[in-house]
């Protein structure tokens, strides 16, 4: 039966740009929590790691308790699981399975959905940083340093490992993004210094490892929180190095569909 | 000096189509699309004004995109579309919240319940409908908390067009809105877009259904390899050019001469088996009028008069030597 009843009667119009902002990252933010895998990496693994590496003595980590030593890496390695591995995953799940392409023709502008994504990240941080912390201090961390270059560096990591994810994410196909996002998790998890101190390395890969994004975030996280250190330019400026090729990359090569 | 009166002039710029064709909603000029050397879209000229537009070919005809190019998301390599009177790509910002799209599949995160999806689109619009409303229109209840990769592919494809109404856009394209649907669920669909047509939404929709731009479509334009080539009501289509068929029965033995003389130079009549007649032409009112008369001059009774209209599928096999795959 066809009748004008008025319900589907044009009344088009965008909901206010917080608003939308807001629900998308909210709505991010919950798939990512829904995501069996997702926990696995962002929550699971460095819990497990920062717990079994500060208890048990299996890699040397220098000069006094283990978990001063490991925890500055546990945090650069949570920054590198949301912001890089698993924001690749799931943009590079989003884009094949048709969501970015979705949202592209919704009253949300890329932007909008690009800044809900970075925002969802960030709630993701502060979750994984506040579960870490507490677990660190329950295995006696005793950080030290600054904490607004400990903030900076989490930022500056934060949008290096975006732009490489999203770069990934939006050039590679999903199972591909998949697959290497992984990989590259596994393989900066060993060379990047997280848990295995840079000085295991022969000094030639140092020098190459050292420049790494997750090499300059685990230390210099561990020269201020270990040592001490009150802001460590260095790695801040390699990190900058990284945020700004790798947002720049993806800003160009990044393809929706 | 000759003066125009002001209303002449503006009676010619504006084509009279009738209340619900007046502004059109879709314009598209000699739009080419190639992807590498494949030229989907070659010189496709379209104008679709407010009520309900069905897009109809065989795949590959160039629905999609053609459909694609309008909401937004290609570029064309040539030609001019605007669509409620913008630039899709330049304008996007202006055009987007003023429409609804249904993909032809996908759109949605695989982890998402239905509601919380529909939901979340809702939110992005200042006067989304009543969501709760829409679920139980569509029969998405059921979907319950299950995750859109586990949805049955019916499921998933109302949840695509509830996705493109919730916003209470102008318009509305769907892209293969019922490909694969049960006959329940195509008809709750149709009604839909029924509804939709009379609270004054115009829909574009593609199809390679032939009864579905029958059962829905104000005008039917109908694509093969990238153009359009051929554009009217399915009555119009199916009537244009076309020659229909009226049969009828009666006492063996009727005079066809003397029939054929009562009717029009271009028909033509024959008794196919006695008893049984057959007038090939344009059919109209007119002619059944004039063969009833006949009948009843010559003391006949026409029993069981049956007049055969061309189907938009005859008259696709006739405009490409094609048929349409569904």
């Amino acid at each position: 039966m066809t009748t004008a009843t008025g319900t589907y009667t044009p009344k088009p119009g965008a909901a206010p740009l917080p608003r939308m902002i807001g629900a998308q990252a909210a709505l991010e933010t919950r798939m990512l929590l829904r995501n069996g895998e997702q926990l696995l990496l962002t929550v699971v693994i460095p819990t497990l790691l920062l717990v079994l590496f500060s208890s048990v003595d299996i890699v040397d980590t220098g000069a006094g308790r283990s978990v001063d030593f490991l925890a500055p890496g546990i945090l650069a390695l949570a920054v590198m699981s949301t912001a890089f591995t698993g924001q690749a995953i799931a943009t590079g799940f989003e884009r094949r399975y048709g969501v970015l392409k979705r949202l592209a023709s919704s009253p949300l502008p890329r932007w909008g959905l690009m800044t809900a994504k970075t925002a969802s990240v960030l709630v993701t941080e502060v979750l994984q940083v506040i579960l870490l912390t507490v677990i660190a201090f329950a295995l006696g961390w005793s950080p030290h340093g600054n904490p607004g270059a400990v903030l900076l560096l989490l930022v500056l990591g934060t949008a290096a490992f975006s732009g490489l994810g999203l770069l990934m994410a939006g050039t590679l196909k999903a199972e591909a993004t998949l697959a290497a996002a992984n990989l590259v998790f596994l393989l900066l998890l060993v060379g990047g210094g997280v848990i295995v101190p840079m000085d295991k390395f022969p000094q030639g890969a140092q020098d190459v490892l050292g420049l790494l994004p997750i090499s300059a975030l685990s230390d210099g996280l561990r020269d201020v929180l270990q040592h001490g250190a009150a802001v460590p330019w260095g790695d801040l400026g390699i990190l900058g190095v990284w945020a700004v090729v790798g947002l720049a990359a993806a800003g160009t090569f990044f393809r929706w569909e | 000096m000759e003066i125009l009166h002001p209303a002449v002039g503006a009676l010619d710029a504006v084509p009279r189509l009738g209340p619900m064709r007046s502004e059109p909603v879709v314009q598209v000029q000699a739009l080419v699309k190639r992807y590498g050397t494949k030229t989907a879209v070659d010189g496709l000229d379209l104008v679709a004004g407010a009520g309900v537009t069905a897009v109809l070919g065989p795949n590959g005809a160039g629905k999609t995109s053609t459909v694609e190019i309008c909401e937004g998301y290609r570029r064309p390599d040539s030609g001019t579309v605007r669509v409620l009177g913008l630039d899709p790509v330049r304008e996007a910002r202006r055009l987007h919240p003023r429409i609804g799209v249904m993909l032809q599949s996908g759109g949605v995160y695989s982890g998402a319940r239905a509601d919380e999806m529909l939901r979340h689109v809702a939110k992005l619009h200042a006067n989304p409908l009543d969501v709760d409303a829409l679920i139980e229109r569509l029969g998405l209840g059921s979907c319950g908390r299950t995750a859109y990769r586990r949805l049955s592919g019916g499921q998933q494809q109302r949840l695509a067009l509830a996705m493109a109404v919730v916003g209470r856009p102008e318009l509305a394209f769907l892209d293969e809105p019922t490909a694969g649907l049960d006959p329940q669920a195509r008809h709750a669909t149709w009604d839909l877009v029924r509804d939709l047509r009379a609270d004054g939404v115009s829909v574009i929709l593609t199809t390679h259904y032939m009864d579905e731009a029958e059962q829905l479509a104000d005008d039917v334009a109908i694509l093969d390899a990238g153009r359009v080539i051929a554009q009217g009501s399915p009555e119009d289509l199916c009537r244009g050019g076309a020659e229909n068929t009226l049969r009828f029965l009666g006492r063996p033995g009727l005079d066809v001469g003397s029939l054929l003389k009562a009717l029009p130079a271009d028909c033509s009549a024959a008794e196919l088996t006695p008893g049984s007649y057959r007038v090939n032409g344009k059919v109209d009112p007119q002619l059944l009028a004039t063969v009833a008369s006949w009948c009843a001059q010559h003391g006949v009774m026409p029993d069981r008069i049956s007049v055969e209209r061309h189907t938009l599928e005859d008259v696709f096999l006739e405009l490409t030597g094609k048929e349409l795959r569904s």
